[in-house]
C-alpha cells in the first residue's frame, strides 16, 4: 500500500521515475533524471540509454516494469534497447501506463511527422515567438476544445480553459483566470477575447442547482459562484421554464456576464474603448452541432450601472 | 488593429470544417459525447497558444478534460485561493473518474520567464505575478542545486521541477490521494519542447 505523505522526507514507497524521449530522430540518447530533494533520499540519479531503430515505433514501452528505484525497459524485435537492470524485487505489471504512453507517443510523433515537419518553417518562427490574435475562455469539459471545434492552430489562440468558462471580477483579486487575461492583453496585445460557452455545461448546473450557501466544503460550489450574477438574472427571467431550459439560458447569461466581468479590468475596458480588444462571446451546442456568436457592442453598453446594462451586436448563428 | 483579419470568419470557418469534417462523419460518436463525457484524462497545459494538447497529441472530443492556465501549475489545496484549480480537480476526479491526470510543461513558457524576471523586474503585473509564484519552491530549488545555471539552460530546469512540484501538489488534494491509494488514479508529467520537435515523460505517480 503507498505511503503518501506530503513534505521533504521521503514519501512515496511505490512510485518510479522514467524519461522517455518520443523522437524518431532519436539514435543514441543518454538521458539523466534530475535528482530532486523532496523525492526519496536514497535513490539515485537514474541514466538510461536508448537507441532507436529508425522506426518510429522503435521504443516500445509496452511491458513495463516497476521496481521501486530503477526501471526496465523490454525493448521491441526491432530496436535494440539497452537497458537499466533493475534491482530484485517483483516487477508489476502496469497496464493502463502502458497503454496510455505507447498511445500518446504515437500521437506525438504523429502530429511531428504530419504537422510539425511538414510546417517546420512556421513551428520554428513560432519557437521564437508567439503572437496570437485571440485569448479564448473556455470549459474545461472534454467535448468542448476550442482547438478542436473553432480549428485554432498553434499559435492562433492563448486559451484559458476552467469550469464553466468563467471570468471572474476585478474586484475578487488574483486566480488563474485573470492572470491569463492579464499577459495576453498587457504582453501579447491580443486583440480579441472570446468567452465560448455551451450546451449540458455540468458547471452551469452545478450554479443552478446550489443553494445559496456562502461557505461550502466543495470546491466547485466555490468557484462556480462566480457565475451567480447568471443565475440571478436567469431565475428573474427564466422561472417558469424547466430546468433544463433555465440552465441553458444561464450557460448563454453567464457568458455575457462574464463579458462584463472583463470590462471590470482596467487595461481591459482602456482597450476596448480605444477600439483595440474587441470581446466576443460564443457559444456551442454540441447536441445538434451548431455555434452561435455575438460580440459586445461597448459603445452602447453601460457595464458600471447598477443593472449591468450591455448591448450586442453582430449575432450570428452558425448550423 | 490589423486591418486585414477577420476574426469572425476565423472561427467560422474553423467551426464549418470541424461541422463538415468530424461531427457529420460521426454522428453516432457526437451523439453519445452529448449524452455523457467520459474522458480518460485530466490534463493539465499552459495557456500559450503553441502547447494545445488536442493538437500536439491530436486529441479527439471526448478524451481529455483539460484545464489551461498559465505554466501549467498546479497549486497546494486551498479553497479560498485556488477553488477555480480544486473544481476543475474535483470535477475530474469525483464526478467523470478520469484515470490519468497529466501535466504538461513546455519549452520557452513566458509564465516561468515571468518568475524567474521576479523580484528584480520593474514593471509588476499583479495578477500575472501572484499566480507564476505558485513555482516559487521549484525556482529556488533548481537554483540552489544549480548555482551556474542561467538563461534558456535555468529556464528548462525550473519548467521542468515546476511540473514535478504540480504532481507532488495534486497530492494535496484528498480525492487525488485517495484514487493512488485505490490504484484508480495515476499523475503524469510530461514535456513539450517545440525547439527541437521532442515530446518527454518526465515523472509518473502510482500506487
Amino acid at each position: 500500500m503507498a505511503q503518501l505523505s506530503l513534505g521533504s522526507s521521503p514519501i512515496y514507497k511505490a512510485k518510479f521515475a522514467r524519461s522517455t524521449i518520443f523522437d524518431p530522430k532519436l539514435k543514441f540518447l543518454e538521458i539523466e533524471q534530475t535528482q530532486l530533494g523532496f523525492w526519496n533520499s536514497s535513490k539515485k540519479d537514474i541514466f538510461l540509454r536508448l537507441q532507436t531503430s529508425m522506426v518510429p515505433s522503435g521504443l516500445n514501452p509496452r511491458d513495463i516494469y516497476r521496481s521501486n528505484m530503477a526501471l526496465r525497459l523490454q525493448a521491441s524485435t526491432e530496436g535494440v534497447a539497452l537497458v537499466q537492470e533493475t534491482t530484485e524485487t517483483t516487477p508489476k505489471l502496469i497496464n493502463d501506463s502502458s497503454d496510455s504512453f505507447t498511445e500518446m507517443k504515437n500521437r506525438f510523433l504523429s502530429f511531428k511527422k504530419h504537422k510539425y515537419l511538414e510546417n517546420l518553417e512556421r513551428y520554428q518562427e513560432l519557437a521564437q515567438a508567439q503572437a496570437p490574435k485571440f485569448l479564448v475562455i473556455s470549459c474545461a469539459d472534454s467535448r468542448v476544445c476550442p482547438s478542436y471545434i473553432l480549428g485554432f492552430q498553434p499559435g492562433e489562440a492563448f486559451v484559458v480553459r476552467n469550469v464553466a468558462n468563467l471570468v471572474p471580477p476585478f474586484e475578487n483579486g488574483p486566480c488563474e483566470t485573470n492572470a491569463a487575461l492579464e499577459f495576453s492583453v498587457t504582453t501579447l496585445e491580443v486583440e480579441n477575447i472570446l468567452v465560448t460557452g455551451h450546451s449540458c455545461c455540468g458547471g452551469i448546473r452545478a450554479l443552478m442547482s446550489m443553494e445559496d450557501e456562502e461557505n461550502s466544503s466543495s470546491f466547485i460550489k466555490n468557484w462556480v459562484v462566480v457565475g451567480k450574477a447568471a443565475k440571478s438574472s436567469t431565475k428573474a427571467t427564466a422561472s417558469n421554464l424547466s430546468f433544463d431550459q433555465q440552465c441553458k439560458h444561464c450557460e448563454k447569461e453567464s457568458i455575457n456576464n462574464s463579458l462584463l466581468n472583463l470590462l471590470t479590468y482596467p487595461w481591459v475596458e482602456e482597450r476596448v474603448a480605444k477600439g483595440l480588444l474587441s470581446l466576443h462571446g460564443g457559444y456551442y451546442n454540441f447536441v445538434d452541432c451548431t455555434y452561435e456568436k455575438w460580440t459586445l457592442d461597448y459603445q452602447k453598453s453601460n457595464p458600471k450601472q447598477e443593472t449591468g446594462g450591455y448591448a450586442i451586436k453582430n449575432r450570428e448563428f452558425w448550423s | 488593429m490589423s486591418t486585414t483579419f477577420d476574426p469572425i470568419q476565423r472561427i467560422n470557418d474553423g467551426f464549418e470544417q470541424f461541422k463538415i469534417n468530424e461531427f457529420n462523419k460521426d454522428p453516432d460518436y457526437y451523439r453519445q459525447l452529448a449524452q455523457k463525457q467520459q474522458p480518460k484524462f485530466l490534463m493539465f497545459a499552459c495557456s500559450d497558444s503553441r502547447v494545445s494538447p488536442t493538437n500536439i497529441l491530436n486529441l479527439r472530443p471526448g478524451e481529455a478534460f483539460m484545464a489551461r492556465n498559465i505554466a501549467n501549475l498546479v497549486p497546494v489545496s486551498n479553497k479560498e485561493r485556488y477553488s477555480d484549480i480544486g473544481a476543475i480537480i474535483e470535477y475530474a476526479v469525483e464526478t467523470l473518474n478520469v484515470e490519468v491526470i497529466l501535466v504538461i510543461g513546455h519549452s520557452r513558457c513566458g509564465g516561468i520567464e515571468r518568475l524567474l524576471a521576479l523580484p528584480d523586474d520593474e514593471t509588476s503585473y499583479d495578477f500575472l505575478d501572484d499566480w507564476v509564484s505558485v513555482a516559487e519552491p521549484a525556482k529556488q530549488r533548481v537554483i540552489a542545486e544549480n548555482p551556474d545555471a542561467s538563461g534558456e539552460e535555468l529556464q528548462t530546469l525550473v519548467e521542468k521541477a515546476s511540473v514535478l512540484d504540480s504532481l507532488k501538489n495534486l497530492l494535496s488534494y484528498p480525492y487525488v490521494q485517495s484514487g493512488i491509494e485505490a490504484n484508480t488514479l495515476q499523475l503524469l508529467g510530461g514535456y513539450y519542447d517545440f525547439v527541437r520537435g521532442n515530446f518527454q515523460i518526465l515523472e509518473t505517480v502510482t500506487v
